[in-house]
């Protein structure tokens, strides 16, 4: 701060904000020296989701809602399904479970290796993006591009298609996939998780901002296995909530600046989502392989240090191809692929883990399975208000930096949360004022 | 559409209007092409992946997502005003995307459903793809389009030709992998007799019917296939559903979806 001039006063804005899934604006304005405003702006326009559902057939849901968002449309399908699995009172069985959770895995691993190598290592190296990177250290983009293609293999083999999977049905899936397709994953994953590892070694060597948060992590937690595609809602101050619970603790609002709507977990409190909780909650239930790559990158229990969730994002990138490898071992195909779900009268919840946090929906059916409302609750409304801290945060300690800078490392600061902005426009531009 | 002749080191810019993202990710999911595209052109514009952003003009534009906002029809005639090549990618900017269901409804019931403040949510009554707007080259289909597709038309744009993509029908894709027809062997509601190829078939190769994300084929009889769906037994409404998804606001699925709609019987 030896720079600081008195009173300093100022907006810094960044408008279009790059890097991120979707459209968006930053605006911090400074007033002697202060940081009073914090924006995130979201003007990706609306696209109603929720309104043209209305009158839709229950089983028309997953695919959709896929089209909310094409970085992470297993999210959105598994978290549909789910919400109407519930509404209609059937359970599938263990080897669809497994599936889905193998179809899951590969969502991870694209969209993990696309954030970390392409969307957020560039901030460390000072690269506009990741093409500049590549003349500094080229290995690292291809070792990037060779695992997200791992992931959107695994998407393909599984779900027919990379984005917007063809093959996910409510109840299960419209084909299993042979062993010997299932199989051919083995090598190629093998590998991944190998690259994924280097990776893990790569982003821990970073130079990270000082910066330690005291965050309410929310995630979902399952009784077994690292919380991926099903589990209950558990927090850093002691929840347990089913989806029903948290869709009824959880309140939007609208705000005048944004598209998005902004979520509250009881009324006033901010709560995070996304890996850093994931891994807060249920680290002790990675593989060993990806815990000891944790712990030789340096974390421990907790990171509360938004600007290493990048290493959080490797770690769960060696998770998930080291537990799609387990899938993979163990695949025996559903036989039904898919469980028979009539349409009946109900009201239904479902939520998972999104790559980027946490997704939920709610259904409510007539007796024909017709969609009567459809309420989605996407992870970056739900960490928007924890975004607009963290901008504060580092703003404030920062504002001996030129508004360049200043911007750019705002910038990095939502970057941390690996945003989806077209998702919660159902998000961003960076400007800082200094008035 | 003029294709000139090929300066080195072309421009390209990628845009984004209403839409998922997932189109614009197709190019990044050219891994194996990724880096040989970026070093064949300078990006210009692309902030899904960099945040430099250069001037126009731009040789090639990549235009995904429709046009929902009043600012969205400014933006996309200074890119049109900025771009020799305008090339519309995906379901959203070639036929206003499953956000075009607004078209058969009022969009400020819409606004109120989803938002508690309509009165702070700046839309248009309809989404529309870009075409109707300001001219285009070429149209790419697809929800999301094919990513091979993608490479063929961004080829094409550098050597100055026109790209080489299918009009025919999802049909032929199904005959040429060999998958038996689930119309006809199994009574399963498909659209592949009018949709456009490009996807490979891949819905039926796993025993579902095709369901239209590409949009219509170039001569696309969708009004006997309407009849056929209801030969096997698919409800009016059902059929009015089929094709009113991501490309509802295609004149020919939007005909017939409203063909449809009603309970009365005809056709």
């Amino acid at each position: 701060m030896t720079h600081q001039r008195p009173a300093d006063s100022r907006t810094v804005k960044v408008e279009g904000l790059a890097r991120v899934e979707g459209e968006g604006s930053l605006r911090v304005e400074v007033r002697d020296g202060t940081v009073e405003l914090v924006e995130l702006e979201i003007f990706e326009p609306p696209r109603f989701f929720e309104a043209f559902l209305q009158g839709r057939r229950h089983t028309e849901a997953p695919d959709i809602t896929a089209r909310i968002c094409g970085i992470c449309p297993v999210a959105y399908q598994t978290s549909a399904c789910l919400a109407i699995e519930d509404a209609c009172k059937v359970a599938i069985t263990d080897q669809i479970a497994m599936l889905r959770r193998l179809l899951y895995c590969g969502e991870w691993i694209q969209s993990h290796a696309l954030h970390i190598h392409f969307l957020h290592a560039p901030d460390f190296f000072g690269c506009e993006d990741a093409v500049e990177l590549a003349g500094l250290d080229l290995a690292a983009v291809q070792r990037g591009l060779e695992i997200k293609k791992v992931g959107n293999l695994v998407m393909e083999v599984v779900g027919g298609r990379a984005i917007h999977p063809v093959n996910v049905r409510v109840g299960g899936f419209y084909k299993a996939p042979s062993r010997e397709e299932i199989a051919a994953l083995v090598e190629p994953l093998r590998r991944a998780r190998d690259a994924a590892l280097a990776s893990v070694e790569w982003v821990a060597g970073f130079d990270f901002p000082d910066i330690e948060i005291d965050y309410r992590f929310v995630s979902l937690r399952h009784p077994e296995y690292y919380a991926i595609e099903s589990g209950r809602i558990a927090s850093s101050d002691g929840l347990d909530l089913d989806a029903e619970g948290i869709s009824e603790l959880v309140e939007e609002q609208h705000v005048a600046r944004s598209n998005a709507l902004h979520a509250r977990l009881g009324g006033q409190d901010m709560y995070l989502t996304g890996p850093l909780s994931r891994y807060a909650l249920n680290s002790g239930q990675l593989s060993p392989i990806a815990r000891e790559a944790a712990t030789a990158a340096g974390l421990g229990a907790v990171c509360n240090n938004p600007f290493r969730s990048i290493i959080v994002r490797a770690v769960e990138l060696v998770y998930s191809c080291d537990e799609a490898l387990r899938l993979v071992e163990a695949y025996e195909p559903p036989d039904p692929p898919a469980v028979a779900v009539p349409g009946t009268a109900g009201i239904g919840y479902g939520a998972s883990e999104a790559p980027r946090g946490l997704l939920f929906h709610r259904y409510e059916l007539d007796g024909d399975g017709l969609i009567r409302a459809a309420r989605i609750v996407p992870p970056t409304s739900q960490n928007q208000l924890c975004i607009e801290d963290d901008l504060r945060r580092v703003a404030q300690a920062n504002l001996s930096l030129p508004d360049e800078e200043l911007g750019w490392l705002c910038e990095q600061a939502v970057r941390n949360f690996d945003p989806c902005i077209s998702c919660a426009t159902h998000f961003l531009d960076v400007s800082v004022e200094r008035l | 559409m003029s294709l000139p002749t090929v300066v080195s080191r072309p421009t390209l810019a990628v845009w984004k209007f209403a839409s998922c993202d997932g189109c614009q990710l197709s190019l990044l999911d050219c891994e194996d092409e990724l880096l040989a595209v970026v070093g064949a052109v300078q990006i210009a514009h692309f902030t899904e992946l960099s945040r430099a952003v250069q001037e126009g003009p731009f040789d090639v534009s990549l235009v995904e997502g429709s046009i929902t906002t009043a600012d969205d029809i400014e933006r996309i005639r200074a890119i049109r005003q900025a771009s020799s090549l305008l090339v519309t990618i995906g379901a959203c900017a070639t036929s206003g995307g499953i956000q075009a269901l607004r078209n058969y409804a009022d969009v400020g019931e819409y606004t109120a459903t989803v938002y508690a403040h309509p009165e702070y949510i700046s839309t248009l009554a309809k989404s529309t793809p870009i075409s109707e707007h300001v001219p285009v080259d070429f149209e790419l289909r697809g929800c999301p389009i094919d990513r091979h597709q993608l490479l063929e038309v961004i080829t094409a744009c550098l050597t100055g030709r026109r790209p080489v993509i299918p009009g025919h029908s999802v049909c032929q894709e199904c005959k040429g992998r060999g998958t038996v027809c689930v119309l006809v062997a199994h009574g399963t509601p498909c659209l592949g007799p009018v949709t456009r190829a490009g996807c490979g078939a891949l819905c039926p190769a796993v025993d579902r019917g095709c369901y239209g994300c590409f949009g219509p084929a170039d001569t696309a009889n969708t009004s006997s296939l309407a009849r056929q769906l209801i030969t096997v037994g698919t409800s009016r409404a059902d059929v009015s559903r089929l094709f009113r998804t991501f490309n509802a606001g295609s004149p020919a699925f939007r005909e017939e979806s409203l063909t449809y709609d009603s309970p009365e019987t005809g056709r």
